[in-house]
């Protein structure tokens, strides 16, 4: 990074809080919301219901995201056997119409479901930008907690709140178990 | 280390639990990620895996057999075409279902109780779907060209006949392995992370770490992943019940006595989940004795899959009351003759096997005492996967082998490269699901985080 994203230091991506149970971590992140940071994240390792409304989060598109993987799944298998079956390649088996549309249902709901799970997929880890082989927490040794039983509160250096100092006295307040830089 | 609560004697109703009490976020992981990552590959292990990798090498030699010298070298011939081809095909398809089941439906039912049996029963499914998809392929005769069956443009200026149940098959079959697969993937992301974090070797950290993508258990990830599961389990329901009802249009389309009946999806929807809770129950059994994961697979678990094995039993015992009684109420002399040929035929022997395996031994299940007993849940289990073998044998060859004209009429006796076959697709089965167990952590570690009482947020 040539930019320096904070006026303290370029190197320093955040400062990170540990917690040993998910009661605590959700205190600290309403705090921190409350206390006016927005940059703002939360690592536990399974998913913690309302953790992510509590540090700000709104709008979850991946509903969206499913419908229009469904619909193109659907108008396509649809017009795929249409094509197919009424103008690329008809054929006339015992007089049945070419526009045999109960006869397409079953491939259509196929498409459908399989286009629909697939945006669901590659929708999530898209918007989650996965694969991230490396992100800066990782630089926390004892981040590697994070995927056993503790639970994390970042403050990202880029929040305009975020002073070194006054971060750090702010999340001790809380009582982690243990407030840590997080280096780039 | 929690006490072990004595699993044979069934607890009180009220006390149930989906895992033993005592255990931490922390004993819960260790305990899991312990079976991947330190404990020392088993003699029982070594011991498997080298069964299944033998049979799975008779399965390859089979089928090159088969590639050199084409279908002649199985019992199939007029009018049986179909033989154990297509047996063991809806055979294997059916018992991925219950994994499946396990996954989505329960999942959207919020029982609970799934959450330590699923990741293993999808990896059934899986593996199940793959020995089920080599058979339609080599059934075709000219299996190099199975390509054909997809519609894509292509110099001939042919496609794929779409009133046709068979490409309707071959849609859902694909359909339902790529949905099984990515859902199973989507399921193990942040458990990969867990193991790419306990990892000691460095080649297991490069291993875990890249299927991990990179996973940090962020709140906001959580959230869309949440969702993600959640619209995938929604969607993976309807695709299970059409997977087998677009099997048994396989059989319902064609105007076959026996086989051309509205009873078909609907019975082999419920014989497929039978089927597969039998193959769930004849796994979890042994490999919760073996792992020490009692903790986890415990009794209610095991019971409540003997109760949902009853219930479709029950079910499948009705298709098969439909489908005598249909065929003396259409007073059609072929439906008649069909299921007089059935009980009392050349076949009878089988018939009145599969009625004692499918109907008659499940019903032990009424016994409160035998749900709690692992053996004979076992026993039961395995018959049923004969039992459900045996129905689809007896679907296939009884309608084929004696239908309108006598003079067409002929007998099946599968050979020995049909056996060969099949073996080494069980093989092939337990080959891939011991690479499992032995690499991938069989339970998902983050849902039975989940579930311990500290997993909660309190409210103050």
């Amino acid at each position: 990074m040539t930019q320096p994203v904070s006026p303290q230091s370029p190197m320093i991506y955040g400062m990170m809080a540990e917690f040993v149970n998910p009661t605590d971590l959700m205190e600290a992140a309403r705090r921190a919301y409350e206390e006016g940071y927005r940059r703002l994240d939360a690592f536990t390792p399974f998913p913690v219901e309302g953790l992510a409304e509590v540090i700000g989060f709104k709008k979850n598109r991946m509903s969206t995201i499913v419908l229009i993987g469904g619909l193109l799944g659907c108008i396509g298998g649809f017009s795929l056997c249409y094509w197919v079956s009424a103008i690329a390649y008809p054929i006339n088996v015992g007089g049945r119409p070419f526009y045999s549309w109960p006869a397409f249902i079953p491939v259509t709901f196929e498409t459908t479901i399989l286009c629909a799970a697939g945006f669901a997929v590659l929708g999530m880890l898209a918007i989650n930008g996965l694969p991230t082989p490396y992100h800066p927490v990782f630089n926390v040794p004892r981040f590697a907690l994070a995927s056993k039983d503790r639970f994390f509160l970042l403050i990202e250096a880029r929040d305009p709140k975020f002073d070194i100092e006054g971060t750090r006295r702010f999340l001790e307040r809380s009582t982690p178990r243990e407030v840590s830089i997080v280096e780039r | 280390m929690a006490d072990r609560i004595n699993e044979d004697t069934p607890p009180e109703v009220s006390f149930n639990p989906v895992i033993q009490p005592g255990h931490t976020f922390g004993s819960v992981t260790e305990k899991i990620s312990a079976i991947v990552l330190t404990r020392k590959t088993g003699k029982g292990w070594i011991f498997g895996f080298f069964i299944s990798f033998c049979l799975t090498m008779a399965l390859f030699f089979a089928l090159s057999y088969l590639l050199a010298k084409g279908t002649g070298i199985w019992g199939i011939n007029v009018p049986i075409g179909w033989g154990f081809a297509i047996i063991n095909f809806v055979w294997w398809i059916g018992i991925g279902h219950a994994g499946t089941l396990i996954s989505a439906i329960l999942l959207l039912f919020r029982q609970s109780w799934r959450t330590s049996i699923n990741r293993f029963a999808e990896a059934m499914t899986l593996f199940a779907v793959s020995c089920a998809g080599i058979f339609p392929i080599i059934h075709t005769g000219r299996p190099w060209l199975a390509y054909w069956l997809f519609p894509y443009p292509n110099t001939m200026t042919i496609w794929p006949q779409f009133r046709s149940p068979l490409v309707w098959d071959v849609f859902a079959v694909s359909t339902y392995a790529t949905v099984s697969l990515m859902f199973w993937f989507v399921g193990l992301i942040p458990d990969m992370a867990t193991l790419r974090d306990r990892s000691t070797t460095r080649f297991s950290k490069i291993f875990y770490g890249l299927l991990s993508m990179g996973w940090r258990g962020s709140a906001i990830h959580w959230h869309r992943y949440e969702t993600t599961y959640l619209l995938l389990a929604g969607l993976a329901t309807p695709l299970v019940i059409s997977v087998h009802t677009v099997v048994s249009f396989d059989f319902a389309i064609a105007i076959e006595p026996g086989w051309h009946a509205t009873i078909f999806p609907p019975y082999f929807v419920a014989g497929a989940i039978y089927a597969g809770f039998a193959m769930v129950l004849t796994l979890s059994i042994p490999i919760r004795k073996f792992y020490g994961l009692e903790d986890f697979i415990t009794m209610r678990h095991l019971r409540n899959m003997a109760k949902i094995m009853l219930a479709t039993g029950l079910i499948v015992g009705y298709g098969y009351m439909v489908e005598a009684f249909s065929a003396w109420y259409s007073n059609n002399p072929y439906e008649r003759f069909m299921i007089y040929n059935r009980m009392f035929g050349p076949y009878a022997f089988f018939y009145w096997s599969l009625i004692f395996c499918n109907i008659v031994a499940p019903q032990f299940l009424w016994i409160k005492k035998l749900r709690g007993n692992t053996v004979a849940l076992f026993i039961i289990a395995m018959i049923v996967n004969v039992g459900m073998w045996l129905e689809r044998f007896i679907i296939v060859v009884t309608s084929l082998h004696r239908d309108f004209l006598p003079s067409s009429w002929g007998m099946y006796y599968p050979t020995f490269w049909d056996f060969a076959t099949f073996f080494g697709t069980i093989g092939l089965f337990f080959a891939l699901l011991f690479l499992f167990l032995r690499f991938l952590p069989m339970i998902s570690i983050f849902e039975m985080r989940t579930l311990l009482p500290e997993a909660e947020v309190r409210e103050e």
